[in-house]
């Protein structure tokens, strides 16, 4: 493609993806309880709701404690079946590797609705825990890629160096393994955070009533009745994603997490 | 590999399974099960009033031969198959030129998509509902310039939930693209153009045709994450628009009919599973033809 084309090409693409983030930042800032854009008047008065009103910093606690311990959850479980893939090459490890990737592949609400019997039929439904478990096993996926990632950049002359001076596997893992697959760990866990911030339908149907998440309280705003607070969590989602993306950047290669292949560096 | 590396024989299995315990146990709890839970209660019987009891029936898929759950289906598969060609044919020759730019330029463009990728539906589908509104929407930019008299409305409605979920969908597919088009040949533009092609001709004639296995895969993976959208159908469209997941969740919740939302959602399910399948069996032919 014409280099010209291809930047009025990217221009406008930027400019569509944006102007949603720019209303909603408009309209947070209204002087008055109104749905206007462009604002009419400037105040920041929604923000501080945000972070007073006792309904909407439940909300915001709620995520967040479920996005850090989904996110966790979903390294643990990830961590294993990445590492016995790679050491041991086994079909078993395969297996637990696809079933990890397919609640993410599939429509979320064939698993919001698996999760909504699942939980009824055990007694746990509504609960907190039933939202990080049910967080934590969706979002697996995430981890498990990135840090399969990690271990296929491990160059094998390491491991057989720490093995030949008489390091167990144990030492090994922890010496020299871990620290490598480290960084990817963390964006995985980066990943699996903001995703689980931002997911609405699975939280919604296993603890919907009872356990309000920032999505679901902004749903719910959204239909019985207009506030401009939902319009200031959202400028609030967006700053968060930005950061945590920017750091993975920053500290990670994120082309080559996102799977760009060949190491063109300039 | 070294001896020691990737060593098989009794030791090394018991040590992996070992290492494999506890994320079977999670796996097996709590994503096996209740599949296996959604699979048998789908065979419920559905005691009227909102309960439901062990049982092997097929009212509940002999219901999904009704009218109103056909049209559904043709409903919502339309939808994602119309979203799925937008959000590819717009994402393709952005992803392209994205992935010829040297690295250091593309990490502030996959941090933006990034980004709007994680954003929540339902922020997508406030803004939107904002942006085609009549108070605050792009129809006051005409009014503005004396092209229009009074601002209107474009939402609820059927065109806006299109628009909704191909933003929706957009990111997504620069993701499911950015692997397969940086591992291009960049030689493949380079002999092209040598050999007297214009660029956009290059891009029509070489880049498309080589990348027809990575759009088909793209086309497929949008078209079920698609299928999977739920809040943007109920903001940005009317109820006539509502796709099978609002449906499913709307049987499950509002009308207690849970064994009749399973055996929807595994139709559902299969629907998707045919696609990835037809996915890994393109992929697998391209990998045996060079």
């Amino acid at each position: 493609m014409n280099r010209a084309l291809s930047r009025l090409y990217f221009g406008l693409i930027a400019a569509v993806l944006l102007a949603p983030l720019i209303v909603v930042a408009g309209v947070s800032l209204n002087e008055r309880k109104r749905l206007l854009f462009p604002p009419q008047g400037f105040s920041l008065q929604w923000y501080g709701e945000l972070f007073q009103d006792a309904s909407w910093q439940n909300a915001v606690t709620n995520s967040l404690s479920i996005a850090a311990l989904a996110a966790l959850a979903a390294c643990s479980i990830a961590l294993p079946i990445a590492y016995a893939l790679w050491r041991y090459r086994l079909f078993y490890a395969r297996l637990l590797y696809g079933f990890g990737i397919a609640p993410f592949i599939l429509p979320p609400v064939i698993t919001a609705l698996g999760y909504l019997i699942f939980w009824t039929q055990t007694g746990f439904y509504g609960q907190f825990w039933a939202v990080v478990v049910s967080h934590g096993i969706f979002l697996v996926t995430l981890p498990l890629i990135t840090i399969s990632l990690g271990f296929e950049t491990i160059d094998p002359a390491y491991t057989e160096a720490a093995a030949t001076m008489g390091a167990d596997e144990r030492t090994v893992f922890r010496t020299v393994i871990l620290p490598m697959v480290l960084p990817y760990i963390v964006s995985g866990y980066a990943f699996a955070f903001v995703i689980s911030l931002n997911e609405y339908i699975i939280a919604y149907m296993v603890a919907g009533f009872t356990v309000e998440t920032l999505p679901i309280k902004v749903f719910n705003a959204l239909r019985y009745g207009y506030t401009p607070v939902m319009a200031a969590v959202s400028v609030v989602f967006i700053g968060v994603s930005f950061a945590i993306f920017g750091l993975v950047a920053k500290f990670g290669d994120l082309p080559k997490l996102l799977g760009a292949w060949s190491p063109r560096e300039e | 590999m070294s001896s020691i590396d990737r060593m098989p024989g009794r030791t090394g299995h018991r040590r992996a399974l070992l290492v494999l315990a506890y994320p079977s146990v999670m796996l097996g709890i709590f994503l096996v099960l209740p599949f296996c839970i959604l699979v048998a209660l789908s065979f419920y019987y559905r005691v009227p009033g909102g309960t439901y009891e062990p049982a092997f029936v097929l009212d509940n898929f002999a219901n999904l031969a009704k009218a109103f759950f056909v049209n559904n289906t043709v409903h919502t598969l339309s939808v994602a198959g119309i979203v799925a060609v937008l959000a590819v044919a717009l994402a393709f020759p952005f992803t392209y030129r994205l992935t010829r730019l040297p690295r250091r330029k593309q990490i502030p463009w996959l941090i933006f998509v990034l980004v709007v990728l994680a954003l929540s539906e339902v922020i997508i589908g406030f803004s939107w509902s904002v942006l085609l509104s009549r108070t605050a929407g792009v129809s006051n930019i005409p009014v503005w310039l004396g092209l229009m008299d009074r601002p209107m409305s474009f939402t609820p409605s059927g065109t806006a939930m299109l628009l909704g979920l191909t933003y929706l969908a957009f990111p997504y597919t620069v993701l499911v693209l950015y692997p397969p088009l940086s591992r291009l040949d960049p030689s493949l533009a380079e002999a092209a153009r040598t050999m007297g092609a214009s660029p956009v001709r290059a891009f029509f004639t070489m880049i498309v045709p080589v990348s027809r296995p990575a759009i088909l895969a793209a086309l497929i993976m949008v078209f079920v994450f698609t299928l999977g959208a739920f809040v943007i159908p109920q903001v940005l469209g009317r109820p006539q628009h509502w796709t099978l997941a609002v449906h499913i969740t709307d049987q499950a919740l509002a009308r207690a009919n849970v064994p009749m939302a399973a055996a929807m959602s595994l139709a559902l399910l299969a629907a998707s599973l045919l696609l990835i399948a037809v996915t890994v069996a393109i992929g697998k032919s391209r990998r045996a033809v060079p």
